[in-house]
C-alpha cells in the first residue's frame, strides 16, 4: 500500500505519454502473441510435413511464416521506439519539472542542501526513474504476455506436460525475487565501499604534499590496503551470489527440458503426443525461463526505483520558507514572470523593528527584540570572529530567512509587502568566494545587465579596479570553470563589476576580502570605497581594516550582537572590538610591509 | 606509433598478471559449461530419433547409445533419459558457477592489486609531478578509466573468448550432424556479426555525442546550483530556466533519434534471427522429407538456433566497444609509467648542521638564487620575506619535496640528494603552510605518524592546542571535516604543528605556522617549543617579526635572495630593511 502511494508521485509525468503506453502495449501484446506463435510453425513443420510425409501447403506456410515474423519486427520496432520516447520523455520531463522547482527554492535551501546531492537528484535518479518506468513496461508487458500465451498454448495441447514445464515458473520466479533482492543489497553494500575508497583516493591525491612530508605513506597504504581487501570480499560475494542465481537458472533450465523429455517422451512414445507438439513444448521451456527471469527483474527495478521516485517527489513538494503572498506575486511577479513595471526603485533606508530571530534548524535565538535603522548611503560593519554568527543580519535583509517576529522595513514599508526578487534585484551581493559562470569576462559581466554596451562594461570594470579585463581583448578573455582560470583577487574584481552594472541602492560585502593577497586587498579596498559611495552598505569583515570608517560597528560573538558603535566609541571601551583590532591591525599592517 | 601500441599491450599484459591463472580456471569452466550446454539437445535429438521413433543409429548417435548402455536398454529403462539429462543440467549449472565465481574472483583480485599498486604509486608521485595535474583529473583516471580497463579485460575479452567457444562448439556439432543444414544456419552468424558490428561502429559517434551533451546539460546544472545566490541576487531564474531546458531538448532530441536508430537495428536484427529460424525449418523439412535429416537433428538445430543469435548479436557490441579501453588505457599509463620520486640510497638518519650551499631553485621562472647560509645544529633560523620570496621554497627543498636547481644542501655534511627520501623526512619535521587535515578524528590526525596516547596528549600542549581540544564535548575523538566540526585557521594549524611535533625529528621547520594565531598564543606556543626542543634545530618561517625576534641568526629574503643576515639586535643595528620593518611592525601602527 504504502509503496504504491509512492510510485502515485510520477502520475503526473506519464499522464500525458498515456497514448504511447497504449501503442506500447498493445504492439507488445502482438509482437509476444507472434513470439508464442513461432514455436507452432515448428510443430506444424515436423508433425503435418515430415509426419505426414507431404509437401502440400508448404508454399504458404513459409508464406505465412515469413509475413509473421516480417510483421513481428516491424511491430517491435513501433513498441520500442514508444519505449525510448517514453523513456527520454519522461526523463526530459522530469528534469525540467526539477530544475525549475530548484530555481525557485530560496538561497537558504542550498545553505542546508550540498550541490552534489541536488546534482545527482537532477540527474541520476530522474535517469532511473525514466528507464524503469519506460523499460521495465516494455519487458514487463512483453514477458508477461509471453508467459500467458505460451502457458495457454501448452495446457490446450497437453494439460500435464503443461504442468511439467510451468512448475519452474514458480520456481524461478521467486528464486529470482529472493536473489534480486539479496543482490540490490550486496551492490548498495559494494557502492558504498567503493565511494571510501574513491574518498581514500581523494584525500591521498590532495593531501600528499602532508603525507610526505609527514612520511605517513606507510600507514596510509595500510589504510586503504584494508579498504580494498574489504571491497574485493564484498565483490566477490555479490559475484559469487550472482554465479550462484545464474547457475540456478541454467540448472533449472534445463532441468525442465529434461522433465519435457522424459514425460513428454513417454506420452510420445503412446502416441498421444506428435514429436513436433514435443519439440514445441521443448523451445517453450526455453523461452519460458528467460521471460520468467526478466519479469523477476522488472519487479525487482520496480521496488527499487521507489527510493528514486521519493527523493524526487520530496525534492518537488519542497516549500522554501520565504514564500512571496499571492497578492505580492499578482504584483511584483514570481522568478520566471517579474513584472517589472510594477517594481519601484529602492532608495536605501533600511530598518529592523523589533526583530526576533532563530533559524528554522536552531533552538537558539540569535536575535532577539532587535532594533537598528540604517539610513541611506551609511556603512554599516559586521565584524567578528569566524562562524560568530556575521551573516544572520544580511540573511535577513535578504531575505534568504524571514523574521521569526518583528519586521525589516526597507524605505519604511514591510520587506514583505514586496517580491524577492524585487529586493534582489536592488541589491549588489558580494560574496568572499564569488561564483563566476565559464564563458568570457564579458558573458560574465552580462549575466546581471544582458543588454549592456562594451563601453559600460569597460567602465564597471575600471571603477571596480579589474583593469587587466577592461578592454576589449580582456572581455573575451575565458574565465575557465568557475572562474578557475583568474586568482582570487581578480575573480573579486570582476564580480564587483557585475555587481556595480546592475547598480544596486544596497551594497552587501560578505567578507569580500579575506581570501585575496595583500595587493589585491588594496586594489578591492580602494574599489569598495569608490562604489559604495552614497550607497547603503554592509560590510562583514573578519578582518578589520576595512571598517574604520564604518558609521556604526556591529560586533558579534557566539551568534549574538555584542557590542555596537563607532570604531571610536567601541577602541574606547576596551572591550572585545579592542582586543579584536588590535590583534589584527598589526597584522595586517605586517602584511602591507613587504608589498 | 608501435611502442604505443606496445605499450598499452604490455599495461594490459600488466593488469592480468596477478589474475591470469583464475582467468584460465574461469575459461576451463567455460569450456565444460558450453559443452554441456550443447549436449544437452544433442541427446534430446537422440532420444525422439532412436529411442522414440526407430531410427538406425547413425554418427554420434552411436557414441551417445553405447554411453547410455544401449538403445534397447534405453527403450526398456527410459528413466536413464531424464538421469543423463538431469546429470547434464546439473554440470551445466555447477560449470555456469564455477564459471562466474572464478571470474569474479580474477576481476577483484585485479582491482585491488591496481589499486593498491596506484595508491602506492600516487604517493611516491614527485610533487612536480602532483602540481601538474589537477586532483579532479587523477581521481577520475583512477575510478573511471580503471573501469573501463576492467570492463575491458573481464567483460569483453572474456565475454569474446565464452561466445567464440559457444559458436565454435556448436557449429563443430552442427557439421557433424548434417553439413549442408549447417551451412544454411552458419550463413547468418557472420551476416548478423558484421551487421551488429557496422551498426555498433556507425552509432559510436552518435552516443560520443550524446554522452558529450549529456556532460553539458550536466556541467549546467552543476553551474547552476553552485551559483544558486548569483542566480538569485541578479534575477536570472527564467534566463537559466531558459537555458537548461533548451539543452534538455535538444539532448532529448539527439537521442530520440538515436534511439530510433537503435530501434531499427533491433527488430531488424531480430528479424534476421527469426529468418534463420524460417530457413532452419524450411530447409530442415524439405532434408527430412529427402531423408537426409532426422527430426531430432532438426530440433537440435532450433535449439542451437535459439543458442546462438543472441551471443553473437552481443559479438558486434563488445568488438566495437573494445577500442573504447584504448584511451583510459593511455590514460592509467600516464600515472603508472611516471618516474617516482628518487632521492639515493644512503641509509642513515640525517643530523647536524644544515648547509645550503649556492643553491638554486626555479619552476617556470628562478625562485632562490645563489643561495648560501648554515644553521648550525640546535641553533634556531628565522626567515622573514614578503610573499613569493621563495621562503617555502627553502621548506619545500629541505623536506626533499622539490630538488634544487644547483647548488647543494646538505643536513650533518650529508648531501640530501644521496640520502633516501624516508630518513630526510623523519629528520626534517615540515609544518606546511596549508596543511593537509585528514578525514577522521583529531586524534587520527595526531597519531598520523604513530605514537602512544601520552606522546599525543604531550604534543598538542605544546602546540595549545590540548586545551581546545578538551572543549570539543568528543574531545580527541572528535570528528572534523565535512560531517564535524570545522577547525578555525588557527586551530587547524596547531593540529598540523602537533602533529609534525609527533614525528620528533631532529630538525623542525614552520612555514608560516603561526599566521592565525594571536599574538598570545603565539608566543606561548614557542616558549613551550624553545622548552621541549632544546637540541632541535628549528626554522621559522614567518611575515611577523615578533615571531622570528628571538631567533639565532634570522635571514631577510627578497626576491629568492638574502638582502639582510644576522641576530635581531645585529640587524636592528645595521638599520636595514629588517629594522624598518620592526619599526612599523612595533610602532603602534603608523602609517
Amino acid at each position: 500500500m504504502k509503496s504504491k502511494s509512492k510510485l502515485k508521485a510520477l502520475i503526473p509525468f506519464l499522464k500525458p505519454h498515456k497514448m504511447l503506453f497504449v501503442a506500447l502495449l498493445l504492439a507488445e501484446l502482438f509482437v509476444s502473441a507472434a513470439q508464442t506463435a513461432i514455436p507452432l510453425f515448428q510443430r506444424y513443420a515436423i508433425d503435418t510435413f515430415i509426419g505426414g510425409k507431404t509437401t502440400d501447403g508448404f508454399a504458404v506456410f513459409i508464406v505465412l511464416y515469413a509475413l509473421l515474423i516480417t510483421a513481428q519486427a516491424g511491430i517491435d520496432y513501433i513498441g520500442s521506439f514508444g519505449c525510448c520516447k517514453i523513456e527520454m520523455f519522461v526523463l526530459r520531463d522530469l528534469r525540467k519539472a526539477s530544475f525549475n522547482h530548484l530555481q525557485t527554492l530560496p538561497v537558504s535551501f542550498y545553505n542546508t542542501h550540498s550541490v552534489g546531492y541536488l546534482h545527482s537528484r537532477l540527474m541520476s535518479d530522474t535517469d532511473n526513474i525514466s528507464s524503469t518506468v519506460s523499460w521495465g513496461v516494455y519487458q514487463g508487458a512483453y514477458n508477461g504476455l509471453y508467459i500467458i500465451g505460451a502457458t495457454i498454448v501448452m495446457l490446450v495441447t497437453s494439460p500435464l506436460l503443461a504442468l511439467c514445464v510451468l512448475v519452474i515458473v514458480p520456481v524461478i520466479a521467486v528464486a529470482a525475487l529472493y536473489f534480486n533482492r539479496l543482490l540490490t543489497r550486496l551492490r548498495r553494500k559494494v557502492r558504498e565501499t567503493n565511494s571510501e575508497i574513491t574518498g581514500s583516493l581523494s584525500e591521498a591525491i590532495t593531501g600528499v604534499e602532508t603525507s610526505k612530508t609527514l612520511a605517513t605513506e606507510d600507514k596510509l597504504s595500510k589504510r586503504f590496503f584494508a579498504r580494498t581487501a574489504t571491497m574485493r570480499r564484498q565483490s566477490v560475494r555479490l559475484g559469487g551470489t550472482r554465479a550462484l542465481f545464474l547457475s540456478i537458472f541454467t540448472f533449472a533450465g534445463s532441468a525442465v527440458l529434461a522433465a519435457v523429455l522424459y514425460y513428454g517422451g513417454q506420452i510420445t512414445s503412446d502416441g498421444v503426443l506428435a514429436i513436433g507438439a514435443l519439440s514445441m513444448f521443448v523451445s517453450y521451456a526455453q523461452g519460458l525461463t528467460d521471460a520468467v527471469q526478466w519479469l523477476m527483474e522488472f519487479f525487482t527495478d520496480l521496488i527499487n526505483v521507489k527510493v528514486n521516485v521519493e527523493r524526487i517527489d520530496n525534492l518537488l513538494s519542497y516549500k522554501g520558507e520565504v514564500v512571496d503572498t499571492p497578492e505580492v506575486i499578482e504584483k511584483y511577479g514570481d522568478c520566471f514572470n517579474e513584472k517589472r513595471e510594477n517594481w519601484e526603485p529602492l532608495n536605501g533606508d533600511i530598518e529592523f523593528d523589533d526583530v526576533t530571530f532563530k533559524y528554522p534548524d536552531g533552538d537558539e535565538y540569535v536575535l532577539s527584540h532587535f532594533n537598528l535603522k540604517v539610513q541611506k548611503g551609511s556603512l554599516v560593519a559586521i565584524v567578528g570572529e569566524t562562524g560568530a554568527g556575521k551573516s544572520t543580519l544580511v540573511n535577513l535583509i535578504c531575505r534568504f530567512y524571514e523574521p521569526t517576529s518583528g519586521r525589516i522595513l526597507i524605505d519604511g514599508r514591510d520587506a514583505r509587502e514586496r517580491s524577492v526578487q524585487w529586493l534582489h534585484s536592488k541589491i549588489g551581493y558580494i560574496l568572499q568566494d564569488p561564483h563566476l559562470f565559464s564563458g568570457t569576462v564579458k558573458d560574465n559581466l552580462l549575466y546581471g545587465k544582458p543588454d549592456a554596451s562594451d563601453d559600460e562594461l569597460i567602465a564597471a570594470l575600471n571603477t571596480a579596479g579589474a583593469f587587466r579585463f577592461a578592454s576589449k581583448e580582456g572581455l573575451s578573455l575565458e574565465v575557465g570553470e568557475g572562474g578557475a582560470s583568474l586568482s582570487a583577487g581578480e575573480k573579486q574584481l570582476v564580480s564587483f563589476a557585475r555587481a556595480l552594472l546592475v547598480d544596486p541602492a544596497v551594497f552587501i560585502l560578505d567578507e569580500a576580502t579575506s581570501s585575496v593577497d595583500t595587493l589585491t586587498e588594496k586594489l578591492i579596498q580602494d574599489a569598495i570605497e569608490r562604489i559604495m559611495s552614497g550607497k547603503t552598505s554592509f560590510v562583514i569583515a573578519h578582518r578589520l581594516s576595512t571598517v574604520r570608517n564604518a558609521d556604526i560597528i556591529l560586533v558579534v560573538d557566539n551568534g549574538k550582537i555584542v557590542e555596537s558603535g563607532t570604531h571610536d566609541d567601541l577602541i574606547k571601551r576596551h572591550g572585545y572590538y579592542y582586543n579584536l583590532y588590535t590583534k589584527q591591525f598589526v597584522e595586517f599592517i605586517e602584511k602591507a610591509d613587504f608589498n | 606509433m608501435r611502442t604505443k601500441k606496445q605499450s598499452k599491450l604490455r599495461l594490459v599484459a600488466y593488469f592480468i598478471k596477478g589474475s591470469f591463472y583464475l582467468f584460465a580456471l574461469s575459461v576451463f569452466f567455460n569450456l565444460i559449461l558450453v559443452f554441456t550446454t550443447v549436449l544437452i539437445p544433442r541427446i534430446i535429438g537422440f532420444t525422439v530419433d532412436c529411442v522414440l521413433q526407430n531410427d538406425p543409429l547413425m554418427g554420434e548417435n552411436v557414441l551417445i547409445a553405447s554411453l547410455l548402455g544401449g538403445v534397447e536398454f534405453v527403450k526398456s529403462h527410459y528413466y536413464i533419459v531424464l538421469i543423463a539429462l538431469l546429470a547434464l543440467a546439473l554440470t551445466a549449472g555447477i560449470s555456469k558457477f564455477f564459471n562466474l565465481y572464478v571470474n569474479s574472483k580474477a576481476d577483484e583480485k585485479l582491482m585491488q592489486r591496481m589499486r593498491n599498486k596506484l595508491f602506492c604509486h600516487l604517493l611516491v608521485l614527485p610533487m612536480s609531478w602532483h602540481y601538474k595535474h589537477m586532483t579532479g583529473d587523477i581521481l577520475q583516471r583512477c575510478t573511471s578509466d580503471m573501469q573501463t580497463i576492467l570492463n575491458f579485460i573481464s567483460a569483453q575479452m572474456m565475454s569474446l573468448i565464452r561466445i567464440l567457444v559457444l559458436v565454435s562448439i556448436s557449429l563443430v556439432f552442427m557439421f557433424m550432424m548434417d553439413v549442408t543444414l549447417a551451412l544454411i544456419a552458419a550463413t547468418t552468424i557472420p551476416a548478423m556479426f558484421v551487421y551488429s558490428l557496422i551498426f555498433q561502429l556507425k552509432a559510436k559517434k552518435h552516443f560520443r555525442k550524446c554522452d558529450e551533451e549529456e556532460g553539458v546539460l550536466s556541467a549546467r546544472a552543476q553551474e547552476n546550483l553552485s551559483a544558486a545566490r548569483v542566480v538569485r541576487a541578479f534575477g536570472r531564474e527564467s534566463y537559466e530556466r531558459d537555458r537548461f531546458n533548451a539543452q534538455n531538448e535538444y539532448y532529448t532530441g539527439l537521442w530520440v533519434n538515436l534511439l530510433r536508430r537503435l530501434a531499427v537495428y533491433w527488430s531488424s536484427s531480430d528479424l534476421l534471427a527469426s529468418l534463420q529460424l524460417l530457413l532452419i525449418i524450411a530447409f530442415g523439412t524439405v532434408f527430412a522429407l529427402r531423408g537426409s535429416v532426422t527430426e531430432g537433428e532438426l530440433i537440435v538445430f532450433i535449439s542451437y538456433n535459439a543458442m546462438l543469435i543472441g551471443p553473437v548479436r552481443e559479438l558486434g557490441r563488445i568488438v566495437s566497444n573494445m577500442s573504447k579501453a584504448g584511451v583510459s588505457l593511455e590514460r592509467i599509463g600516464e600515472i603508472i609509467n611516471a618516474e617516482p620520486e628518487d632521492y639515493g640510497r644512503l641509509n642513515r638518519p640525517l643530523k647536524g648542521d644544515i648547509v645550503f650551499d649556492d643553491v638554486s631553485f626555479s619552476y617556470d621562472k628562478p625562485t632562490l638564487s645563489h643561495l648560501s647560509f648554515t644553521v648550525k645544529e640546535g641553533s634556531t633560523l628565522g626567515i622573514i620575506g614578503a610573499t613569493g620570496s621563495g621562503k617555502s621554497t627553502i621548506a619545500h627543498l629541505l623536506a626533499g619535496l622539490i630538488r634544487p636547481s644547483g647548488g647543494s644542501i646538505s643536513i650533518g655534511g650529508v648531501d640530501i640528494t644521496s640520502a633516501t627520501l624516508r630518513d630526510l623526512r623523519r629528520s626534517v619535521g615540515l609544518v606546511l603552510q596549508n596543511g593537509y587535515v585528514y578525514s577522521g578524528t583529531i586524534g587520527d590526525n595526531l597519531a598520523a605518524v604513530g605514537g602512544s596516547d601520552a606522546q599525543i596528549r604531550r604534543c598538542a600542549e605544546i602546540a595549545c592546542f590540548d586545551d581546545v581540544i578538551r572543549g570539543f564535548s568528543a574531545g580527541y575523538d572528535t570528528v572534523i571535516g565535512e560531517k564535524g566540526v570545522t577547525l578555525s585557521g588557527g586551530q587547524r594549524q596547531r593540529l598540523c604543528i602537533a602533529r609534525t611535533l609527533m614525528k620528533n625529528a631532529p630538525i623542525l621547520i614552520f612555514d608560516d605556522s603561526f599566521s592565525a594565531l594571536d599574538s598570545e598564543t603565539d608566543l606561548k606556543l614557542r616558549t613551550n617549543l624553545s622548552e621541549a626542543y632544546k637540541n632541535t634545530t628549528v626554522i621559522i618561517i614567518s611575515h611577523r617579526i615578533a615571531t622570528v625576534m628571538n631567533a639565532d641568526n634570522i635571514i631577510v629574503l627578497d626576491d629568492g635572495k638574502i638582502i639582510e643576515e644576522g641576530s635581531s639586535a645585529e640587524l636592528l643595528n645595521k638599520g636595514g630593511v629588517y629594522k624598518k620593518i620592526y619599526d612599523r611592525q612595533t610602532g603602534g601602527g603608523a602609517k
